[in-house]
């Protein structure tokens, strides 16, 4: 609002504040995944018990607890990486885009391409950081160097490893160090431009530096993608996640805010453990 | 499981409540220096402020360590940064009790203007407050806190009452103005004792419930 004091010798506009509210929330994401009643078996026993969970898109969602809490496990679910696992059994239902993940029309591979994952420990193959990056692609029918290029410079760029490794695209990847590795599996899951990238402790065997380069990486991905990452890290989960869930064997104790995760749980056994009160 | 951070945040505590022991008797000095007309205890009042300050200093000191090499969080979080802005309150109200102990010291130079009554009421609300207030801290109740805060009217409607009867004062006999004023300001040094202590209730709401509740009463 402008304000004419006039009636001053030399009149001064005035602004005021229009008040309003200052604590309006922010607008409410759209859903990404969402889970429903989410029980998960390794044979007979359970490591997941009635999971209901709403990952928003374009946002960083953070899973915490102690081990063998199901946080992977439920990670896994997510791109159906435990159809591997003999005797292993969900039940519940988890849509991605609204449509159910575990449907007999999913395609698997395609599911895979879409929702990319990134695990503890670096696994680059052993070939050239190019072929590295290019082998989704061309997985997917890409051949021509002039197709190719343009995408593992992206991907490269996209996994802030590109100007590192410009000169000796050629090279093994296993001559990069371990932080350059863990960059280079995030690039290779890039390069088939997926919806969804997991992570299962990306950062527990980086130094800090590395760390940080991958954390500040996640602040950028998220523009474009929907990111769910698992780590013991509590700091870490503070410091990249926009949404916090934290399991206790096999349930969902508590998922909200990050922010009211690491000041005001509602829960005592989330305060317990992001205090160091465990055990 | 045994935390080296409880201890920490054990002797932060300590330390808060330290500070308080020492600005309760700093109001307390503060009073009866003013009421007994007790020049020297007013001095070694305004003396004793620096001790204080260096505990003011100490308690930011530790909290920032403890944030900085601990990280905490939740109820941790929420305890270290209250007892920072505690003792910045606490500071404050000693530096109204050096305040009061400066205006007494002015009163002594001219005849006493009236028999003090309603200023040691109002000084025996705003220190019942503080030190109810420290209780919520140390004991985490924010029921008790909840009710200091309602207390606060009390002290402003003496406050008020007090200005009111020095103005007729003052209407009276211009020659009692000097004095009248220095009674006011000591009045309204009580209130902002008072003020203070109500801010310290309500971080300990903060502090207890996860709920920040200042600016919003009395609406």
């Amino acid at each position: 609002m402008l304000v004419q004091l006039s009636s001053m010798p030399h009149p001064i506009a005035i602004h005021i504040h229009e008040g309003g509210d200052v604590n309006e929330k922010p607008k409410a994401s759209e859903p990404k995944l969402v889970l429903r009643d989410v029980n998960f078996y390794y044979g007979r026993a359970q490591a997941l018990f009635k999971v209901n969970i709403t990952v928003p898109k374009n946002q960083v969602t953070a899973f915490i607890g102690p081990s063998g809490c199901g946080k992977s496990t439920l990670l896994r679910c997510l791109n159906r990486l435990n159809d591997l696992v003999e005797g292993a059994r969900l039940d519940g239902t988890i849509l991605l885009d609204g449509v159910d993940l575990y449907s007999s029309q999913v395609d698997v591979t395609d599911l895979r391409t879409r929702v990319g994952m990134v695990f503890q420990k670096s696994n680059p193959f052993p070939k050239p950081i190019y072929d590295n990056v290019a082998y989704g692609p061309r997985l997917q029918g890409i051949r021509t160097r002039a197709d190719l290029d343009p995408i593992v410079e992206e991907s490269l760029r996209g996994a802030g490893l590109w100007d590192e490794v410009k000169d000796r695209l050629w090279e093994s990847a296993l001559g990069l160090s371990g932080g350059q590795q863990q960059r280079l599996c995030i690039a290779r899951a890039l390069a088939v431009k997926p919806d969804v990238l997991l992570m299962d402790e990306p950062c527990s065997a980086l130094d800090p530096i590395a760390t940080g380069r991958i954390e500040e990486l996640l602040f950028a991905l998220k523009d474009a993608l929907t990111i769910v990452i698992v780590t013991h890290n509590m700091q870490q989960a503070a410091r990249v996640s926009d949404s916090t869930g934290f399991f206790l064997m096999g349930e969902l104790i508590e998922f909200a805010d990050t922010k009211k995760i690491f000041t005001t749980p509602d829960d005592r056994r989330t305060e317990d453990y992001i205090t160091g009160r465990f055990g | 499981m045994h935390r080296h951070l409880d201890d920490e945040l054990k002797s932060l505590k300590a330390k808060i409540l330290r500070m308080g022991g020492l600005v309760e008797e700093q109001v307390q000095g503060a009073l009866r220096a003013l009421v007994e007309r007790d020049a020297d205890l007013a001095r070694k009042i305004i003396d004793n402020d620096r001790l204080v300050n260096t505990l003011d200093v100490e308690v930011d000191e530790d909290a920032l360590r403890l944030l900085a090499l601990q990280q905490p969080a939740a109820r941790d979080l929420r305890f270290i940064t209250t007892a920072m802005k505690i003792s910045t309150e606490l500071e404050r109200i000693s530096d109204l009790a050096e305040n009061i102990c400066e205006r007494a010291i002015e009163l002594n130079e001219e005849p006493q203007l009236k028999p003090y009554i309603d200023i040691p009421r109002m000084a025996n609300w705003a220190l019942q407050m503080v030190k109810e207030s420290l209780d919520a801290f140390v004991s985490g109740d924010s029921e008790l806190a909840r009710r200091v805060c309602a207390n606060d009217d009390f002290v402003d409607d003496l406050t008020h009452q007090l200005f009111r009867e020095l103005l007729s004062f003052m209407l009276e006999n211009p020659q009692t103005i000097t004095r009248a004023i220095r009674i006011t300001f000591i009045a309204k040094y009580l209130e902002r004792i008072a003020d203070h202590a109500t801010n310290v209730a309500e971080l300990v709401v903060y502090m207890v419930e996860g709920k920040i509740i200042r600016h919003t009463l009395g609406r």
